[in-house]
């Protein structure tokens, strides 16, 4: 449902153009849960920008069904990492869901969704609230819940957890895995941490150093429902995530001899 | 907590009252020509200001300076956007307004009585472009500050145009345009009083000049006392409506 085609994003021209992303394909199936890693300075969240339409790309071009992205499409949304700027600090909880998708219908309509999105990330009650009332993983989970009441069919996640700690990261993973499937989302997650990759997701996309291209992608069989003990236990987590880490860690190997 | 609140409070009135009797004493003690003595200046105040003089004063001096302070956040905050969107606009822009808000207020007052007279106009006229300044200038600085992040959300959301001013720019700057509107207030009232003292025929700043040149002293201090409260209620108005505007802004303030 969404194809990345030679996608290529740099910045600046000529000698000194830096070229963050080259010549990236990847093809991301409905209800697929992709998860793209790659070494630090990797163009990661550039690539997601350009997938979102938030960035015009350089060369090449994301079809989401079939239509070439240029703008944010309507079926697409996006988890930031930043939730505290990703908020709006003078909504409260339920009005920075509902803002969204009085776009799309009725007010009352709306709310409901909101609602529904709360419970559904363990938030009833806050609605009240204001994000900056609330700790960060509880923004966080504001954020997806947003991201959620607006019904898209594909989910980008932008290094969601990076902010939190890991208690509360272990746990934002585990609500993701829940409500994509209540939701029925399609998401695409750029992230850091290899285990989270490997653990989340259906297959994972490991970027080169920049200018970044796909390196090798990898499908994870492992079985789901995923349990934070009993998968990351599992002999197949730990091939899966020393296969990712050496894929990463090869090219800087090799710089470090030459 | 309440106990706490309570006590600040006692001492805030405790502390007033001491000053105002201080005063008293002193003033009874040491009259001349130019110190009237706390009763009297009481009296004047309740003569002239209760409420004899507001309809001929006090009204004109607020309506004008309503007038020019409006005029001053509508041109602030237009310019503000204006400079803040393009840095083409705020390059070329930025000489000229870097001189003309460095123009002392009152060397403003002799030409805006050739160009207006000495109506009303002159002083809403010289309120407005003096008090602009500070307004467009902060709010300039919050539309370049906006949070890509922020803005990024806005897009992905479909939030555009009319929308997106309204719901998401307007709110996000708005803490900076209060901060310009809170520096302009103080100057607004001083440019009040000062362009009605130099040309007016009323005005609560025409009550205190005309009192002082004809040695009715008591009068004189009443008029700056009902100056000075009219500062202290314009500025705790100001922070009421601020604290209201931007509750959600408590955590930052």
């Amino acid at each position: 449902m969404l194809e990345v085609v030679g996608l290529s994003k740099s910045y600046g021209t000529g000698a000194k153009a830096t070229h963050a992303v080259a010549q990236v394909d990847l093809r991301v199936e409905e209800l697929e849960f992709v998860g793209i890693v790659g070494p630090s300075g990797a163009g990661k969240t550039t690539l997601l920008k350009c997938i979102a339409g938030l960035l015009a790309p350089t060369a090449g071009e994301t079809r989401l069904r079939g239509r070439v992205v240029t703008e944010p499409p309507p079926e697409l949304a996006v988890v930031f990492q930043d939730y505290s700027r990703s908020l709006f600090p003078w909504l409260t909880v339920r009005r920075n869901i509902v803002l969204p998708l009085t776009n799309k219908g009725s007010t009352a309509a709306a709310v409901a969704a909101a609602d529904e999105a709360l419970t559904a990330v363990g938030l009833a009650g806050f609605e009240d609230h204001y994000p900056w009332q609330l700790s960060g993983g509880m923004q966080q989970r504001v954020a997806i819940a947003r991201a959620l009441a607006y019904q898209p069919k594909v989910l980008l996640m932008d290094e969601p957890f990076a902010s939190v700690d890991a208690q509360t990261r272990a746990e934002l993973e585990d609500l993701v895995l829940r409500v994509r499937e209540q939701f029925g989302v399609t998401v695409v997650l750029v992230t850091h941490d290899i285990d989270e990759a490997v653990y989340m997701s259906d297959r994972v996309v490991i970027l080169s150093r920049p200018p970044s291209t796909v390196q090798e992608t990898l499908d994870v069989d492992l079985p789901r429902p995923r349990d934070q003990i009993e998968t990351k236990a599992l002999p197949e987590f730990a091939r899966l995530r020393s296969r990712v880490y050496e894929t990463i860690m090869e090219p800087a190997r090799e710089a470090v001899a030459r | 907590m309440r106990r706490a609140r309570f006590g600040w409070l006692a001492l805030e009135v405790g502390a007033t009252a001491a000053i105002v009797a201080l005063l008293w004493a002193y003033t009874v003690a040491n009259e001349s020509y130019a110190v009237a003595p706390l009763p009297d200046v009481l009296d004047a105040f309740r003569r002239t200001w209760l409420f004899a003089h507001v309809g001929s004063d006090v009204v004109p001096s607020l309506v004008r300076m309503t007038l020019g302070y409006a005029a001053a956040i509508a041109i602030g905050v237009g310019g503000g956007f204006l400079l803040g969107s393009s840095a083409v606009v705020s390059a070329l822009a930025s000489p000229v307004v870097g001189f003309l808000r460095s123009i002392p207020a009152a060397a403003l007052l002799p030409p805006a009585i050739v160009l207006f007279g000495i109506g009303g106009t002159t002083k809403v006229a010289v309120i407005a472009f003096v008090c602009c300044w500070p307004i467009m200038l902060n709010t300039a600085d919050g539309v370049r500050e906006l949070d890509a992040t922020m803005l990024a959300t806005a897009r992905v959301y479909g939030i555009r145009g009319l929308r997106r001013l309204r719901l998401v720019v307007l709110p996000a700057v708005a803490p900076r345009i209060f901060a310009g509107m809170r520096t302009s207030l103080s100057i607004a009232i001083l440019l009040l009083v000062t362009s009605e003292m130099i040309a007016s025929t009323n005005g609560i700043g025409y009550f205190v000049f005309q009192a002082q040149q004809q040695f009715a002293v008591g009068d004189m201090w009443a008029g700056v006392l009902l100056l000075g409260l009219l500062g202290f209620g314009l500025n705790l108005l100001f922070g009421a409506v601020e604290r209201r505007v931007l509750h959600w802004n408590a955590p930052n303030v």
